[in-house]
């Protein structure tokens, strides 16, 4: 399996990092990367990284059902993350949770039709002190209002 | 060694070496602190936690099995608070565990019974519903029951660590987690069996053992695994004349809990239907069934005519056949039949070690010394297909001391993912490869070389010089194919070697020379098969044998005694280092013979008097006359193993014996693992993860 330049780059960076006989540390941060270039994480991206980590695939599979954040069925362009754990909700981060559901027509981990959104609800990401937080992949946005939300909806769906 | 650590264990003192776990020092004053995860020999997981226990000024409770012995520490497993953790933590785990113990196959064996038994958690506050997953096989021998599963990750790490396979894993997470094979839906592995013995409850069982009978109801016989020559110790479970489970569960024996899958369910063959259980008599070229009296009188017949008219008798004997069973043919075939005629086929140079070695003590390696030395070099053998427990153990040398392996092979083996160094050398350069690696093994203090028949003659004294030239303690294991392989040779079925290494009066024929001698007149073949790729020269022979299965030597024969298997016997065997142990009688098999019994019976017809014919005699005569056998009886009579060491000079080697292993594969057994339904069925490739 081959990767962009870029990617494979950084995999090179990666595993560079580590001493010798301990690649296995680079697992998660490699399927992190592979998956932003792949979309998903394939049965073929497993085996791949299995070998370039020195583990098993069946290894790579524990992770790979562990972390939420690796994922085994296609997400949308953007993924769009609403945290709804204790902070978040007692700042109205379960409304923005119900606008987003109803406003896109999807659920928890599903994807819009066009392929353009998928929705994730997920526990503390660490953003306490400016709930209600959302993930916009990698982006944070902070003290999120109902409007800015529907905004965003509206520009992620119209950049398709 | 540092000085101790004290420390106070339900107000006993305690003292520990710095570095003991808490759990290990309790055992040592008597005070068992119940674990799951747990288990010695393996890594630490702190998974379960059972072992949760109190120590002063510690904010809250500690797991025992990751917590290390300090000074002062004063630790309570008694205390309230410890109590209700482990009555709490077996409610958790019984939470979605579907209490199926009435048809359970762990049930009366099963160590969370046992916990919920001491412990307590006689009642659940789960009322939810619980998680179902239906059961799923993996294998021929390994299925899988999720729901009973409590994740203590042992069958994990056992094939991790132990056997080196990694063919299971944990996925999902919480309540979904889930032990995974290494294919997604079945297992590509050793298909040995330890998940499931090591298994504390019955999420892992065996499609042999599966439903069969509750663990009360069977005899339990320490026996020894009749296939490879490693000598491992199998418990037998028997019900009613059948052998319903093999395993090592009270760790005794050399191999510990260690079995393969031959040890383990390569039992099968004794209820084969193509057992035979009637003696044969070839009548108008076919063979039919006679009675015991009329085939023994045949041959006792036969023999006694065609000695005194001068002719030649040639006898084959067995690799799997007892010590006493060769002590006894041997002297039929020399004292009784006046012929030098007898061999068994030689798969290792033992003799040419041991002449090689002449003069030097202590330095014939046991199945310990795998464990224990600081270097290994493995010369010419694939140790995880041929030998499993010594391969095992070598892995386990490596994981618990850092022992350094070397191997030097003409393929893939499994050492070469921890070897410190691998010799590729095509098969006959073996020994170029060596002067390499001098310099390490040197620098290793100690080192057991481990070959195969890829050395043998003049190259087993090289290697020899090579050892003694490295100016460190060296020990040697040659490697042979069967259970008494090894036992067969110190025994003197050999044309040119008396038991003990003796040289022979006259030297006889090897066995290549009498099947290629026109004028032989007898062939006896005593549970061998000489006959499965070359024909027989001499048309006229009267062949005799004894065997379990009609084989393609048996085929050729005039008069087939069917025989007992190792596991309806008693006797002892020798393994590939030289450890004799015992053999128990597991049952019985309608209609067959132990072979000494056949021989006895033979002897008798013949009107020879060749002495004792019961095992414990003979063995009191083997003591008595068999150099390197005046082992310590009380060794054997307790299921121990006692090394031997045969002799020390030179050995006289007048015959050219043809040494070849027979290369058995993991799911392979010579003859016998073809009647191995269990060995047949299995998928994989041996060897198959690490040969790609």
């Amino acid at each position: 399996m081959t990767f962009s330049q870029e990617t494979e780059a950084r995999f090179e960076r990666l595993l560079s990092s580590y001493p010798e006989g301990r690649h296995r540390a680079a697992l998660i941060p490699m399927l992190m990367y592979a998956q932003d270039e792949v979309g998903l994480v394939t049965q073929e991206l497993k085996e791949e990284v299995a070998r370039r980590c020195g583990v098993t695939p069946l290894q790579v599979d524990e992770v790979v059902g562990y972390y939420t954040m690796l994922r085994s069925k296609p997400m949308g362009k953007t993924h769009l993350q609403i945290c709804t754990n204790i902070s978040c909700l007692l700042r109205g981060g379960d409304k923005l949770w119900d606008q987003a559901c109803h406003k896109l027509g999807i659920g928890h981990n599903e994807v819009t039709a066009d392929g353009a959104v998928s929705l994730e609800e997920v526990e503390c990401i660490g953003a306490c002190s400016w709930a209600p937080a959302i993930q916009v992949n990698y982006d944070f946005r902070h003290n999120v209002t109902p409007d800015q939300l529907d905004k965003l909806m509206d520009q992620l769906r119209g950049a398709q | 060694m540092s000085n101790p650590v004290n420390l106070t264990i339900n107000g006993q003192p305690v003292q520990a070496p710095p570095g003991t776990l808490v759990i290990d020092a309790a055992k040592t004053v008597g005070i068992q602190i119940p674990a799951f995860c747990y288990y010695q020999g393996l890594s630490l997981q702190a998974a379960c936690r059972m072992c949760l226990v109190d120590v002063e000024k510690a904010p809250k409770l500690l797991a025992a099995c990751t917590l290390l012995v300090g000074e002062g520490m004063v630790v309570n497993t008694e205390s309230p608070a410890v109590v209700k953790a482990r009555k709490d933590m077996l409610e958790f785990l019984l939470s979605n565990h579907p209490l199926d113990c009435p048809v359970c196959d762990k049930g009366g064996e099963c160590e969370l019974q046992d916990m919920v038994f001491r412990y307590g958690a006689g009642e659940s506050r789960f009322t939810e519903v619980k998680l179902h997953v239906d059961e799923k096989q993996w294998s021929p021998v390994v299925f899988f029951d999720a729901p009973r599963c409590i994740l203590c990750y042992r069958c994990v790490r056992i094939c991790d660590e132990g056997l080196g396979v990694k063919a299971l894993g944990i996925t999902n997470r919480g309540a979904y987690s889930e032990i995974t094979p290494n294919m997604g839906t079945h297992l590509e592995c050793d298909e040995c069996g330890s998940c499931i013995d090591i298994c504390p409850v019955g999420a892992l069982t065996s499609g042999i053992y599966r439903y069969q009978t509750r663990p009360w109801e069977m005899e339990h016989v320490g026996t020894i695994c009749t296939h490879c020559g490693d000598g491992c110790k199998t418990t037998l479970g028997v019900r009613n004349s059948e052998i319903i489970r093999g395993n090592n569960r009270d760790r005794s024996g050399i191999n510990g809990e260690f079995l393969c899958i031959k040890g383990r369910y390569g039992f099968d063959f004794v209820n084969h239907q193509e057992r035979l259980q009637s003696p044969l008599v070839r009548v108008d070229g076919k063979l039919e069934e006679a009675s015991w009296s009329s085939a023994l009188a045949l041959v006792a017949a036969k023999f006694s005519s065609i000695e005194s008219a001068g002719g030649k008798i040639g006898v084959v004997g067995s690799s799997r056949t007892t010590n006493e069973e060769n002590f006894y043919l041997q002297k039929f075939v020399r004292q009784g039949l006046h012929s030098p005629h007898i061999d068994h086929r030689r798969s290792g140079d033992v003799a040419g070690l041991l002449d090689a070695l002449s003069g030097k003590t202590g330095a014939l390696a046991a199945t310990a010394d795998l464990y224990t030395a600081n270097s290994l070099l493995v010369i010419g053998a694939d140790l995880a297909q041929q030998h499993p427990f010594l391969a095992f153990q070598i892995r386990a040398n490596w994981r618990h001391h850092q022992s350094r392996t070397y191997v030097v092979a003409s393929g893939p083996v499994r050492e070469d993912s921890f070897a410190t160094r691998t010799v590729q050398a095509a098969p006959g350069t073996e020994m170029d490869a060596l002067a390499g690696l001098a310099d390490s093994l040197r620098a290793a203090g100690n080192l057991v070389i481990v070959f195969g028949d890829a050395v043998q003659g003049d190259a087993v004294r090289r290697l020899v010089d090579f050892g003694s030239g490295l100016g460190i303690p060296v020990k040697y294991l040659c490697l042979v194919d069967y259970s008494n392989s090894r036992g067969a040779l110190d025994m003197g079925l050999a044309p040119d070697l008396l038991p003990g290494y003796r040289p022979a009066p006259e030297t006889g024929m090897t066995v290549a020379q009498m099947l290629a001698d026109k004028d032989l007149a007898a062939l006896w073949v005593v549970g061998a098969n000489p006959l499965e790729k070359t024909a027989l020269a001499s048309s006229s022979a009267f062949v005799v044998v004894q065997d379990l299965f009609l084989t393609e030597t048996a085929q050729r024969a005039d008069v087939i005694f069917p025989a007992a298997s190792a596991y309806e016997k008693n006797g002892t065997v020798t393994n590939t280092c030289g450890e004799v142990q015992r053999l128990q009688k597991g049952l019985g098999v309608m209609g067959a013979k132990p072979d000494l019994d056949i021989f006895a019976l033979l002897a008798r017809h013949m009107r020879l008097n060749l002495g004792a014919t019961q095992p414990d005699k003979i063995f009191e005569e083997i003591r008595a006359s068999v150099s390197g056998y005046n082992v310590a009886p009380m060794v054997l009579a307790t299921g121990g193993a006692a090394l031997t060491n045969p002799v020390n000079g030179r050995v006289p080697q007048s015959a050219a014996a043809a040494i070849a292993s027979s290369r058995d594969t993991l799911f392979t057994s010579g003859t016998l693992g073809r009647y191995s339904k269990i060995l047949g069925n299995v998928m994989e490739a041996p060897g198959g993860l690490y040969q790609r």
